[in-house]
């Protein structure tokens, strides 16, 4: 009996390993072996080595990321309460509003974005209209994030306001009868009870933040190259796949450091914030 | 007990949309009292209980605080403090934690915290615990957290919404102790809600029995039970044969085709009354002997005495003796003067005390049923 059920559950399963061995094993380790060889297929840790010409490119993808995160963290945690506080039916309506960009090309949104942030665009023709003149909005730093922010904001809101939306709302309860004002409800229970999806929301935008390439492209002009872009090159213009691969291997790596550091902090509760 | 109160709620009525849950309430509650509200789910003892929390504000009425109006004050500036049905403790905290919790929010210095909340768990018999995780706890357990962390900031009543409602019965039974335990030690006002009316006649000074937003009778333990006010309050609190008689004039009613001799006076004559009479007044007699005559319908053995089902002329009555009595047998039923209680016809006359329909099933059925039903009434409350 108990055999039958294990065969049985084997075979559930098997499209599942199949699947995880053809489209997440088997591409990992291509990168490994590619990130060690050379074109010829020998050994060497010359990509390994070169990696360093790319260390600011790394440290500006990682800062662009964090900053992104943070924007994002800071705009989508009230907007989640703000939501999750409202009737089911006003929730509904606010979470599909959320959702709706994402139903469009993400091309087309960043495309979208060039238009509206370009010297001659939306916002500069108004600032001309209304006589305060061009602001140099597109091709900067500031545009890229911008991008990031707009493009994964979702991807932190759904998550805080899912873990806000079950919260048992007689712990804010509790929380008031023991003395606790507004804020204190908001500031000593919600916060720390929402850390489960503040955390999945930081993982979900800084993980595409920092492995981005085409808002930094688009919106960046080139002059804000990041760790994305240069893979992306290395395996459509240079055909290095070597150098490519080392570098999405060290970015892999990276993700992985910080996943772990964020999940540190969430076991350990409330310290996060 | 001092005469002085510390609640009072006037007037109040609180309504959602077409259903009103509390019409007209008034009650007041005295310092240091064990004051329990009593009634089915969906009666309004919850409701009430959120009005003197400041969860819930009444649509008409006043609420006083040792004379003081309190409509309108948020629940974090009120000198109460509940114990939440499913305890509401906060997961991302340790027990300490939890006890201090409302000790932060007052800003005491750190050593006047650990010292108070030592003595509360302390008093909840849970020393040693402090570190342990709140998922880490049985029921009982989080219920003496829950009970720890409301008395650590030193409410000066203290609010318990069917507190035992989770625990099986031997951990209710021991709670029950417990807590009249910790009131009388600490000296000070508990509100009670609770569905069960053991538990509430074993605990507390002062019973509110409640059906359909309205208090149907206050008084203590033994007048509920004894003198209950009307049907529903004889057939809510304890077993209860309930049959129609005339009071004939005072000391005198009839009932069942007998007249019988009674303690009650103040009624018209010959005005129509409820009569009950509890099984456990009623003498089982030889039939020749008896004041009233009937064939047993059926037995049920229930520990202490056997629960017995007595047919007189199409009544069912119920009668708990320690004598056996066989299924189809012929008994006489002999009925002491004070074991006669005469109650004002009211509007629940004739639905309660006959056990005809009367099955183990649904009791147990409805139980079952009742924390569902109470869950409803607490998000409406939201």
């Amino acid at each position: 009996m108990n055999k039958r059920t294990s065969a049985g559950s084997k075979l559930v399963a098997s499209p599942y390993i199949v699947w995880a061995a053809l489209f997440i094993i088997a591409p990992l380790f291509f990168v490994v072996y590619y990130s060690f060889t050379d074109k010829g297929g020998a050994f060497t840790l010359e990509n390994v080595q070169m990696l360093s010409k790319y260390l600011p490119t790394f440290l500006r993808s990682i800062w662009f990321g964090i900053v992104a995160t943070i924007i994002c963290l800071v705009i989508a945690f009230p907007m989640a309460y703000i939501i999750s506080q409202k009737t089911d039916k006003v929730q509904r309506t606010m979470v599909m509003l959320v959702m709706l960009p994402m139903w469009m090309s993400f091309l087309i949104r960043t495309y979208s974005w060039m238009a509206i942030l370009q010297d001659t665009g939306i916002i500069n023709s108004f600032f001309s209209k209304i006589g305060i003149g061009q602001v140099h909005m597109i091709n900067t730093g500031g545009a890229v994030i911008l991008g990031m922010v707009y493009n994964f904001l979702p991807y932190m809101i759904l998550p805080i306001y899912s873990v806000m939306a079950k919260l048992d709302y007689s712990m804010v309860e509790a929380c008031q009868d023991l003395g606790g004002n507004r804020l204190t409800v908001i500031r000593r229970c919600i916060m720390p009870m929402s850390i489960p999806g503040v955390v999945s929301g930081i993982t979900m935008v800084f993980v595409p933040s920092v492995s981005t390439f085409y808002i930094s492209q688009k919106l960046g002009g080139g002059s804000f190259d990041l760790i994305g872009d240069v893979i992306e090159r290395q395996f459509q213009q240079s055909y290095n796949y070597n150098l490519g691969a080392s570098l999405s291997l060290v970015l892999m790596i990276l993700i992985l450091i910080s996943m772990a550091v964020m999940n540190k902090f969430s076991d350990e509760g409330e310290m996060v914030i | 007990m001092e005469n002085n109160i510390i609640i009072d709620l006037r007037n109040i009525t609180v309504a959602y949309g077409d259903n009103t849950v509390l019409k007209n309430l008034n009650l007041s509650i005295h310092d240091r009292e064990f004051i329990t509200l009593l009634g089915p789910s969906g009666c309004g003892k919850t409701t009430t209980l959120r009005i003197i929390g400041g969860f819930i504000e009444p649509d008409e009425g006043e609420i006083f605080f040792e004379g003081k109006k309190t409509n309108g004050v948020p629940p974090h500036k009120r000198q109460v403090n509940t114990i939440f049905q499913r305890y509401a403790l906060f997961p991302h905290l340790n027990v300490y934690e939890n006890v201090a919790f409302g000790l932060r929010l007052r800003h005491l210095p750190e050593k006047e915290i650990k010292e108070t909340v030592r003595e509360m768990l302390e008093l909840v018999n849970l020393k040693g615990f402090e570190r342990r995780h709140i998922s880490s706890l049985s029921g009982g357990q989080q219920q003496r957290v829950a009970i720890a962390r409301a008395l650590a900031v030193k409410p000066r009543v203290l609010l318990l919404d069917e507190p035992l409602g989770a625990l099986d019965l031997k951990l209710r039974k021991d709670m029950q102790i417990e807590l009249k335990n910790i009131q009388q030690r600490l000296g000070i006002t508990f509100i009670y809600v609770t569905h069960d009316q053991e538990e509430a006649l074993s605990m507390s000074d002062t019973i509110v029995v409640m059906d359909n937003g309205l208090i149907q009778q206050i008084g203590s333990p033994q007048d509920i039970y004894n003198e209950p006010s009307n049907a529903f309050v004889a057939d809510f609190i304890g077993e209860s044969n309930i049959v129609d008689g005339v009071m004939l004039r005072d000391y005198c009613c009839r009932f069942s085709g007998q007249t019988f001799e009674c303690l009650d006076t103040g009624f018209a004559e010959n005005e129509q009354v409820d009569v009950v009479v509890r099984p456990e007044d009623v003498d089982v007699v030889p039939v020749e002997k008896g004041m009233l005559r009937g064939e047993v319908t059926s037995v049920t053995f229930k520990g202490v005495h056997f629960e017995i089902i007595v047919d007189i002329g199409g009544f069912k009555w119920m009668i708990q003796s320690t004598d056996y009595q066989a299924v189809g047998d012929k008994i006489g039923l002999y009925i002491e003067p004070d074991a006669i209680h005469i109650m004002k016809k009211s509007e629940y006359s004739g639905m309660f005390g006959d056990y005809s329909s009367f099955s183990e099933e649904y009791e147990e059925l409805s139980i079952a049923e009742e924390p569902e039903e109470e869950d409803e009434e607490q998000e409406e409350d939201l």
